[in-house]
């Protein structure tokens, strides 16, 4: 069963990987595309255990690392991803989450993510960019992981509550 | 007391509802410390090694496995792509006929003006060419794939490698013009480093004073804000609808000759006492589709290359 669950969380990555630098830039807002991979992550916090939803964050991440086009510092969105995935999973209540109480965490995942992916940028200087700019992409990150929550979430959270039975919340 | 009590009770019991919660879900803080340190422990190996990092090996591992998904992801999205453009109105043609019209006419007339300059260019260009036989080829390749403003870096994929004669640092172009430089290269796929990466820098030189400089990129897909220029020789002024072409050489990863973009507005800095210009480039990069790779001429490949004369080998 727990072949099984990497497998899917892998494959779910994969293929969410895939869309995000091959689909969505036709449909991307000055070059900010939703980020899947974090909503992949986020839909693992809200239904699994900690410890697996941290591991996935971390894989995801290195994926996101390296994968082409990538170019930035390799583990830049290792470490986001890995924080995003433990608050999501800290936020998560015994009962089965609200919708409300889903989308908060995915904006408050993808804020954290993408700030702190920013931040790594400006303190390691990566590439130099203005706060505004910085700014601009973080908020419209938020907007883009909420829109595509009501489409993402639902499968992804009834895919991983099927394949963890133990852990899956009432 | 006996309330006090009570309510002590009651306090008890949410703080054990709390325990059991914790007990059930709980953030182990040994895992994200060893995970955010291995992250660290990345960055770190990434940063030191600089050129030759030993992260290198792993993202050709895992192009090569992610390469051909995006190839294929991308010719599965190419058809829908297209669909806007077939709902352009009649008055839309007619209006872009209209401009091509006039702007075909202005050509036209420069063209004629500069027999003169162009005679004498092509002097000069012949001694050039026979002097430095350029002798490149370009590999035709698709953009598959495109990085993400979140992760701050201008690079796209596309779906020629190693196999088609591609390498690290050849110069991409296409149509309009400067596109970038080839970063590193899978089998199939090779990431490419747009020249409006804020860490993209390109030797340019000013088409009509040959004055050279610097063309960093801006950070923005946005046609106008488009790339910076400074020039190295500080008293010469650049002037508006100049044309920047790269100086480059044929060692170093730019090819000479290459347009780049027109200069659209000059500052000057009194506080660096230096020149600074902003050029708008000629490549359209929020839509970028077919480009070429510049391989040295004859090299092998696994599709059609075109040959400097024009011919499809």
């Amino acid at each position: 069963m727990s072949y099984l669950r990497w497998l899917a969380a892998l494959a779910a990555v994969v293929v969410a990987l895939t869309l995000q630098v091959s689909l969505f830039p036709h449909v991307a807002w000055h070059g900010i595309v939703p980020n899947l991979c974090l909503l992949v992550v986020v839909a693992a916090a809200l239904t699994v255990e900690a410890p697996f939803a941290l591991v996935l964050g971390f894989v995801a991440g290195i994926t996101l690392d390296l994968a082409p086009p990538a170019d930035h510092i390799a583990g830049r969105w290792a470490l986001a991803l890995t924080v995003a995935a433990f608050l999501a999973a800290r936020v998560r209540q015994d009962q089965k989450p609200t919708a409300l109480a889903v989308i908060g965490t995915v904006a408050a995942s993808s804020f954290v993510a993408t700030s702190l992916f920013a931040l790594t940028g400006v303190v390691l200087k990566d590439p130099t960019m203005s706060v505004s700019g910085l700014l601009e992409v973080v908020l419209v990150a938020v907007v883009w992981d909420v829109l595509l929550t009501p489409f993402v979430l639902p499968p992804l959270m009834k895919l991983f509550t099927r394949l963890s039975p133990q852990w899956a919340t009432t | 007391m006996r309330g006090l009590g009570g309510r002590q009770d009651g306090r008890e019991r949410r703080w054990t509802g709390l325990d059991r919660l914790e007990s059930r879900n709980r953030a182990p803080r040994s895992l994200l410390v060893a995970l955010v340190l291995a992250s660290v422990t990345l960055i770190t190996l990434d940063v030191s090694g600089g050129g030759s990092s030993p992260i290198e090996p792993a993202r050709r591992v895992v192009g090569e496995a992610f390469g051909p998904a995006e190839s294929a992801a991308a010719a599965a999205v190419r058809p829908f792509t297209a669909v806007p453009a077939w709902f352009r109105s009649k008055g839309d043609l007619a209006d872009e006929v209209r401009d091509l019209e006039a702007s075909n006419a202005e050509l036209r007339g420069k063209v004629e003006l500069a027999g003169f300059d162009r005679n004498r260019l092509e002097q000069y260009d012949g001694l050039t060419s026979a002097a430095t036989d350029l002798g490149s080829a370009l590999v035709p390749a698709r953009v598959v794939a495109l990085g993400s403003r979140q992760s701050q870096s201008f690079t796209v994929t596309i779906d020629a490698g190693s196999d088609a004669g591609i390498g690290p640092d050849m110069t991409v172009v296409n149509n309009d013009g400067l596109v970038g430089r080839v970063l590193r290269v899978t089998r199939s796929t090779a990431t490419v480093l747009l020249i409006v990466d804020p860490d993209s820098t390109v030797g340019g030189r000013v088409g009509s004073s040959m004055e050279i400089g610097f063309v960093t990129g801006s950070g923005s897909l946005k046609e106008a804000a488009g790339l910076d220029l400074r020039l190295v020789d500080d008293a010469s002024v650049p002037s508006r609808d100049d044309t920047v072409v790269t100086w480059g050489s044929s060692t170093g990863p730019y090819a000479p000759g290459v347009p780049i973009g027109t200069i659209t507005e000059v500052y000057s800095s009194l506080r660096e006492a230096s020149q600074r210009a902003v050029v708008k480039p000629l490549v359209d990069f929020s839509a970028l589709d077919v480009v070429g790779v510049m391989v040295p001429s004859g090299s092998a490949s696994d599709r059609a290359i075109i040959e400097a004369d024009g011919s499809l080998r």
